[in-house]
């Protein structure tokens, strides 16, 4: 590659610097602060005590929301890794640190979820045990996966902390080994976000046969990889206007194709897979029908804004775009095990209570209110005037 | 595709080149998976049969009589604490509470239940129509257990030979997909205690041990709880099922062997209400240990019955089976990227 050299210039990032406690942040502490107060009560009494989980539906969004949709957001890591090292993308640099940031808490927070929903959180450890090991479990897989995944992301973004503290003979070492974590990086999440669908194939005809099928893993991968591309876009335009900053819009349009293509297949994917099985039917007026529908409207108009090469240059469009597509990943993960799921033997009923919602905001602020302190104090974003951008947006213009 | 200089046509070409690409990929890719998979689904495991020395239970619903005496015998023999229905009232005056036993259904703390089902006037026992007949809920101890695929630490268990489905809260990690999982909702979580546990039927192992009947069979007056080896259940499930609504039968009681808990005597009686043809459990799922016959529909008792002859667990390690193989799989994806990686690296010097 002849830009290989110009792109070490362009690879510089830098702490932004400025106020730590803004109201921001402030915001986020005292989410967090109610999470853990209402955790203390569940460690106390029992998760009956907050939360409003029964025998019909063991899983509230506990698991739905902060494992399975909030671990989709950690995805950001996942796709921006494998589209700049493996398809050797390097276009897509300047995006690499704060997505795998993102994924990171994303990930890690997964797992403290994880131990605040687990009904006997002191026996956490079995899972990593061999003697325990189960090997016919997808949650094993999953666990195993997900708590590997997240120590390979501590290594993929250990650079930028080494790079802060002037530590430059170790951060040499490891981007030496580098290469092996981002193989990793990129294999288990391709492992465990498809081996959350197939978890819930084993419930059988309690999932509505609208989200019922074998290729649930695929569409857990389909749509981790949505929501990975839309948080990279939904981060960057935030960032941007939040740190006034200048928009990466050249950067994200290349993204964006990518997303159309990979919306429009799954909606596409959707609709055989239902006309396969021969439940097209429960599309149209069947139980829970409405939810499939919101969920497919939402992808198809996602895709659909980003498929004209306009929009993709447009950070309105781009960034509404991806708003729907994470809306669907949202629904679609939602409906798989909360929405589509009825209990074997009824009547159940479930909604979440308020205790319960508040540990899941406590839980995504902390995620926030940690991503604001370490793009001020880590150099985690590309500086600004490094002479990237104007590489970047003439490169980008040739290509896109 | 950017070169787009006169607006609407030629955005709008590319936008269904694009369009079309997408879908017309996406479909080819789904239905050279699905339709290469059909009926005999090629991301299944055999299921898995039934040891021949399996255990269980035979609940003739025309048999009981709706006494309940298995429910509080089965608290009796595993230490089960009372628990008191939402809907129970106060009895005999008493402040608070009422004193007894209410359960409504399985949980943490009830692992038999008897449920009844009304339809009309009530009149006609075992009738579907304006009538009434009793379900015994425990769990059915499946062939192939989704309980035990699904239990990432081995909490879950079946016995090889017993074939009784066992749960070990020492290792148990309390994430309840055991209880996501069961198609016939049986396992339980006690929410409001702290240190909760999985509570569940064990076919009382612990008096089968001691050559005891478990709780439920050894009490039942009217041997509508039955206990034995399946293979023998079946048997009798079948002959039970062949009888005319008229016929003096003979129904044994305790032990169908006749060795566990010792010999009992059984009764004669007149069938009174023709048998539903289907014995449960016969093929549900791949088979349960457990079986049930009865005078009216199974559906009808809130059993699910639109479900599949081969157990879930055949479709979820199907899938797990096949792309994790010896992780034959994973090993060659992660060769390709690490090389991918390490051949790129070059290109990014900096990370």
């Amino acid at each position: 590659m002849a830009m290989s050299l110009r792109q070490q210039n362009l690879h510089e990032h830098q702490p932004l610097g400025g106020r730590i406690f803004t109201l921001p942040l402030v915001v986020c502490i005292l989410l967090v602060l109610a999470a853990v107060y209402v955790l203390a009560q569940r460690y106390a009494f029992g998760i009956g005590y907050v939360a409003n989980i029964n025998d019909g539906y063991p899983w509230g969004i506990w698991v739905a929301v902060d494992v399975v949709i909030g671990s989709a957001f950690g995805c950001a890591g996942y796709v921006m890794a494998a589209l700049c090292y493996i398809l050797n993308k390097g276009e897509y640099h300047p995006l690499v640190r704060p997505a795998v940031l993102a994924s990171l808490f994303g990930y890690g927070l997964a797992g403290i979820a994880v131990l605040t929903d687990l009904g006997r959180y002191w026996h956490f450890y079995h899972l990593m045990m061999p003697w325990y090991a189960q090997p016919n479990s997808v949650m094993l897989e999953v666990g195993l996966c997900v708590a590997t995944y997240t120590i390979v992301l501590t290594v993929e973004f250990a650079p930028a902390l080494l790079e802060r503290f002037g530590l430059e003979d170790l951060r040499a070492k490891v981007n030496k080994l580098l290469w092996l974590f981002i193989a990793l990086g990129v294999l288990l999440p391709t492992m465990h976000q498809s081996s959350l669908g197939t978890m819930m194939v084993i419930v059988g005809h309690k999932l509505s046969p609208l989200w019922q099928t074998q290729l649930l893993p695929v569409f857990f991968l389909m749509s981790a990889i949505l929501m990975g591309f839309a948080i990279v876009i939904w981060e960057a335009v935030l960032a941007a206007l939040s740190f006034k900053r200048p928009q990466e819009t050249p950067v994200l349009k290349k993204l964006a194709y990518l997303m159309a293509v990979t919306a429009l297949a799954f909606v596409a994917l959707r609709f055989v897979d239902l006309a396969v099985r021969g439940q097209l039917g429960v599309a149209f007026g069947g139980p829970k029908a409405s939810w499939f529908w919101l969920e497919t409207l939402a992808m198809l108009g996602g895709g659909l804004i980003l498929l004209p090469p306009r929009n993709r240059g447009r950070t309105r469009s781009l960034f509404i775009a991806a708003s729907l597509l994470l809306v669907a990943g949202i629904l679609y993960r939602l409906n798989v095990y909360l929405i589509g799921y009825t209990p074997a033997i009824g009547p159940w009923s479930y909604f979440p209570s308020v205790k319960e919602i508040l540990v899941t905001v406590g839980i995504f602020a902390l995620e926030v209110g940690l991503y604001l302190i370490f793009v001020k104090t880590l150099p985690v974003l590309h500086a600004v005037h490094s002479p990237a951008h104007a590489t970047l947006s003439a490169s980008s213009a040739k290509h896109g | 595709m950017a070169k787009a200089p006169s607006k609407g046509t030629v955005s709008r070409r590319g936008f269904l080149r694009g369009a079309l690409q997408g879908s017309a990929g996406a479909a080819a890719a789904a239905c050279a998976t699905v339709v290469a998979t059909p009926d005999a689904n090629a991301l299944q495991r055999a299921p898995k049969a039934m040891s021949p020395d399996a255990l269980g239970l035979l609940y003739d619903s025309t048999l009981c009589i709706g006494c309940k005496a298995c429910v509080t015998a089965c608290k009796d023999v595993n230490h089960m604490p009372p628990e008191v229905g939402p809907e129970a009232q106060a009895w005999n005056g008493a402040p608070g509470n009422p004193t007894w036993d209410t359960p409504v259904e399985l949980s943490a703390k009830t692992l038999n239940i008897i449920k009844a089902y009304s339809h009309g006037t009530g009149e006609t026992k075992d009738s579907p129509e304006n009538g009434f007949a009793f379900i015994k809920r425990q769990c059915l101890h499946c062939a192939d257990p989704s309980c035990v695929s699904v239990c990432p630490v081995t909490a879950m268990t079946k016995d090889e030979k017993t074939g009784i489905v066992s749960h070990n809260p020492d290792a148990c990690i309390g994430c309840r997909y055991c209880v996501l999982s069961c198609p016939f909702g049986v396992p339980k979580y006690d929410y409001n205690d702290a240190f909760g546990e999985i509570k569940k039927c064990q076919l009382c192992q612990h008096r089968l041990a001691e050559n005891q009947l478990p709780g439920c069979a050894d009490v039942c007056p009217t041997g509508a709880t039955l206990f034995g080896r399946t293979e023998d259940l079946k048997a009798e499930a079948k002959r039970r099922t062949a009888l005319k609504v008229g016929e003096v039968t003979h129904y044994p009681r305790g032990d169908i062997g006749g060795t566990v808990g010792g010999a009992r005597a059984g009764h004669e009686k007149t069938v009174a209400a023709a048998y539903q043809s289907h014995i449960y459990g016969e093929t549900e799922l791949g088979g349960t240990q457990c079986l049930a016959v009865s005078g009216v529909p199974f559906d009808k008792l809130n059993l699910p019955t639109n479900v599949p002859d081969t157990g879930y667990p055949t479709l979820s390690e199907g899938i797990q089976h096949t792309l994790y193989a010896g992780m034959v799989g994973p090993a060659v994806a992660f060769a390709g990227l690490a090389y991918l990686a390490r051949r790129n690296a070059k290109d990014h010097p900096e990370e």
